[in-house]
């Protein structure tokens, strides 16, 4: 076992330090405060977009594992920025593990450079129950035509491309379901209502609104009845996105209370000097260290192409829980700061709560565990 | 066109304050002191970059240092640059500015297909701004220090020039070596794909043989400044604070005090 990162990694971690620290965290705030959509195109600029990406779709072929230890950074720098980023994957996915050669050239090689993704499934009635979409896709003539609206879709209107589930064959319920590749302007695609949030106000999650949206059949993901399945591994692979995500939020509340608690002075001495302070710092480092090690699993088990769906619910489960209560802690140790908009531990603690609903709930999280659980020990 | 850029690499400026003197020697101690490159000759190298990204051609970027000055020219590789050559040779160790430019100008030389020259406007540790104006002198090639914006004619280049007050503009012939302030650009963040092809490329090292020079022309016996004394500047006396019950005690407080010393 070996738990040093390699050269290659470490350099790209380097220069990807360098970035967040320079543009993408100053800009956290506004992006928050103005509700601005995040600077993406820097990080595509850096090949970014391209990390699992195999090589021959103009992709580098990293990994998940490589993905992770960036993709933490980017989230700790900025929540709104890495989640964004985060969701390209879940078109990205679909695309590498599903589409046929002409797709992945067609799609991978845009998204692996510039071009933002975007993953459609939750409708107004389908949300945990993902099997109940609802949106149909009608043949006819060599055409799919698409109705229906999905909610909720993060990086809807800023992104390119969207791999969208729909239903072909209500009859057989989830397993009536396809997946498509779905254009930004393709006619009968618009984009609806933008929902209002508790936070990450930068980031777009729209409605989408099908309406007779013409879909070439070379555009269907793998076959008729396969969109059940796309959805389910795409968010087992989101999973870790997710997980790193709401582990980047957590390790800035770590990193911001660690800072704050050894300058305020009460009693004339650092806060941080107090028994009561220091242990929910160790407890929230421990966690987190924990949901670290959880969710690099998940990741180095993907890479190797190993079952790595238990470890990734696991991951996504635990992480989010770490950031919801390592903001909760970290909002306490800054005290009546802490509750004011001046700092950003508040944010953090609006931004951990998300974590635990996208991508399947804790809850949703927890059956897939235990279903696992029960069948592995039997 | 072919661009060479000479960078250096200095200490990292959050650290600067750690760098400490050696009486004895004279010298800066900075062992252990995080490196950067030199912030203008960043600048440059992005410049040599987006000229080339617009005209062809090929950028190689130079500097004149110790073993681990690889690090930056790997840097610079991993922002585009096509080649990278570190001038090296325990017996460069100690050159002042005079023969710093000597060992880049003969470096030049045999590199010979060259059109511009780029350096930073100065390096923030030696601050001295003469590498750039000494090397084009040896040459014997037109300088303009000072670039905010270049732009490349036909056989000829046109600079603006930061001044004072304003900037002005100048032409000159190619070949030509022009300084560049942080005006000039923003240097761009090295990709992934550069950086794992820089992991991968080889930098060229070059010592005296190679840059056909005499061991008395560089180093310490070619540099005609001495150091005679290095010393940290004594710091500066405590400030006295002013106490009173209120401003308008503070104040008259302080008028009495500045009368006193004759100072209003
Ligand atoms: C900011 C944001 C971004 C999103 N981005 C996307 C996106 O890009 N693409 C996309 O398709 N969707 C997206 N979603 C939708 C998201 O995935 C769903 O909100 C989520 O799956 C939960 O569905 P729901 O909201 O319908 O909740 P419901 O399914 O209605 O759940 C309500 C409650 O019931 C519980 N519950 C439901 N079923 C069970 C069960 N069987 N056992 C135990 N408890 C249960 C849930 O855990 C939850 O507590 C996003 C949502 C938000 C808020
Ligand atoms: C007597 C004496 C002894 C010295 N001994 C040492 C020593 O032992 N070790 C040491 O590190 N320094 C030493 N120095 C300092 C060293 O000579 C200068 O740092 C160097 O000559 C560059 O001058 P500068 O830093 O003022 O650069 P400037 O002239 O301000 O730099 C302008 C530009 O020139 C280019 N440039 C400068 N230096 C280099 C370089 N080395 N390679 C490529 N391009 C460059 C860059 O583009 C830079 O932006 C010594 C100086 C003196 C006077």
């Amino acid at each position: 076992m070996d738990f040093e990162l390699n050269e290659e990694q470490k350099l790209m971690l380097e220069e990807v330090k360098k970035v967040c620290s320079e543009k993408i965290a100053p800009q956290a705030e506004q992006v928050e405060k103005e509700g601005r959509f995040p600077r993406l195109m820097l990080l595509a600029s850096m090949d970014l977009f391209g990390l699992v990406i195999p090589e021959e779709y103009g992709g580098l072929d990293m990994g998940f594992l490589t993905w992770s230890v960036i993709a933490e950074e980017i989230s700790k720098a900025c929540a709104t920025t890495g989640l964004s980023f985060g969701a390209n994957i879940l078109c990205v996915y679909p695309i590498m593990a599903f589409g046929n050669e002409e797709q992945k050239k067609k799609y991978l090689t845009r998204l692996a450079k510039d071009s933002i993704g975007a993953f459609g499934l939750t409708e107004p009635e389908a949300g945990s129950d993902a099997g109940s979409v609802k949106t149909q896709a009608v043949k006819k003539n060599g055409k799919y035509y698409l109705t229906g609206r999905k909610i909720f879709i993060t990086n809807g209107g800023e992104a390119d491309i969207y791999v969208i589930i729909a239903s072909t064959d209500p009859s057989r319920g989830a397993r009536g379901l396809s997946a498509f590749i779905v254009e930004k302007d393709t006619p009968g695609f618009t984009i609806g209502q933008h929902f209002d949030k508790m936070g990450f106000k930068g980031l777009p999650n729209v409605e989408l609104v099908l309406e007779d949206c013409e879909i070439p059949e070379e555009n269907l993901l793998r076959r008729e009845g396969a969109g059940f399945k796309v959805a389910m591994d795409t968010f087992a692979a989101g999973r870790i996105g997710v997980g790193i995500g709401a582990l980047g939020v957590a390790q800035r509340a770590l990193e911001e209370a660690v800072k704050y608690s050894r300058e305020r002075v009460q009693f004339e001495k650092p806060i941080a000097s107090f028994q009561a302070v220091q242990h929910l710092l160790a407890d929230m480092a421990t966690e987190i260290e924990a949901a670290r090690l959880l969710l690099y699993k998940a990741a180095w088990l993907k890479d190797q192409g190993k079952p790595f769906e238990k470890l990734a619910s696991m991951g996504k489960y635990y992480a989010s829980r770490v950031a919801m209560d390592s903001t909760v802690k970290a909002v306490q140790i800054f005290g009546g700061y802490g509750y004011t908009t001046d700092y950003p531990v508040e944010r953090l603690m609006r931004e951990a709560k998300l974590f635990e609903i996208i991508e399947g709930t804790s809850e949703i999280q927890k059956n897939i565990i235990a279903l696992k659980v029960l069948k592995e020990y039997k | 066109m072919n661009i060479i850029v000479c960078i250096k690499q200095v200490p990292d400026t959050e650290h600067l304050h750690e760098v400490t003197i050696n009486p004895e020697s004279n010298t800066l101690n900075r062992t252990g002191i995080p490196s950067i490159i030199n912030p203008f000759d960043s600048n440059a190298v992005e410049e040599a970059l987006r000229i080339k990204e617009k005209l062809g051609g090929k950028v190689t970027v130079m500097t004149m240092g110790p073993p681990q000055a690889e690090n930056a020219l790997r840097e610079t590789l991993a922002m585009g640059a096509d080649e990278a050559i570190l001038l090296s040779d325990i017996k460069l160790a100690g050159s002042d500015t005079w023969a710093t430019s000597v060992a880049l100008t003969r470096a030049i030389e045999v590199i010979g297909d060259y059109d511009l020259i780029l350096f930073g406007k100065q390096a923030i540790d030696g601050d001295t701004a003469q590498v750039g104006p000494e090397v084009s002198e040896l040459l014997a090639i037109p300088l303009i220090t000072y670039a905010r914006k270049i732009e490349i004619l036909d056989g000829k280049i046109k600079v603006e020039r930061v001044l004072e007050e304003g900037y002005e503009v100048l032409e000159a012939k190619l070949p030509c070596a022009v300084t560049v302030t942080k005006e000039i650009n923003e240097p761009r963040f090295a990709s992934m794909r550069g950086i794992l092809k820089a992991r991968k490329q080889e930098i060229l090292h070059w010592n005296l043989e190679k840059l056909k020079v005499k061991e008395e022309e560089v180093g310490l016996k070619g540099s005609p400044t001495q150091v005679i004394r290095i010393f940290s500047p004594p710091p500066r006396p405590k400030g006295e604070m002013i106490e009173g019950e209120n401003t308008e005690e503070k104040v008259a407080k302080l008028l009495e005090k500045l009368k006193s010393h004759r100072i209003i």
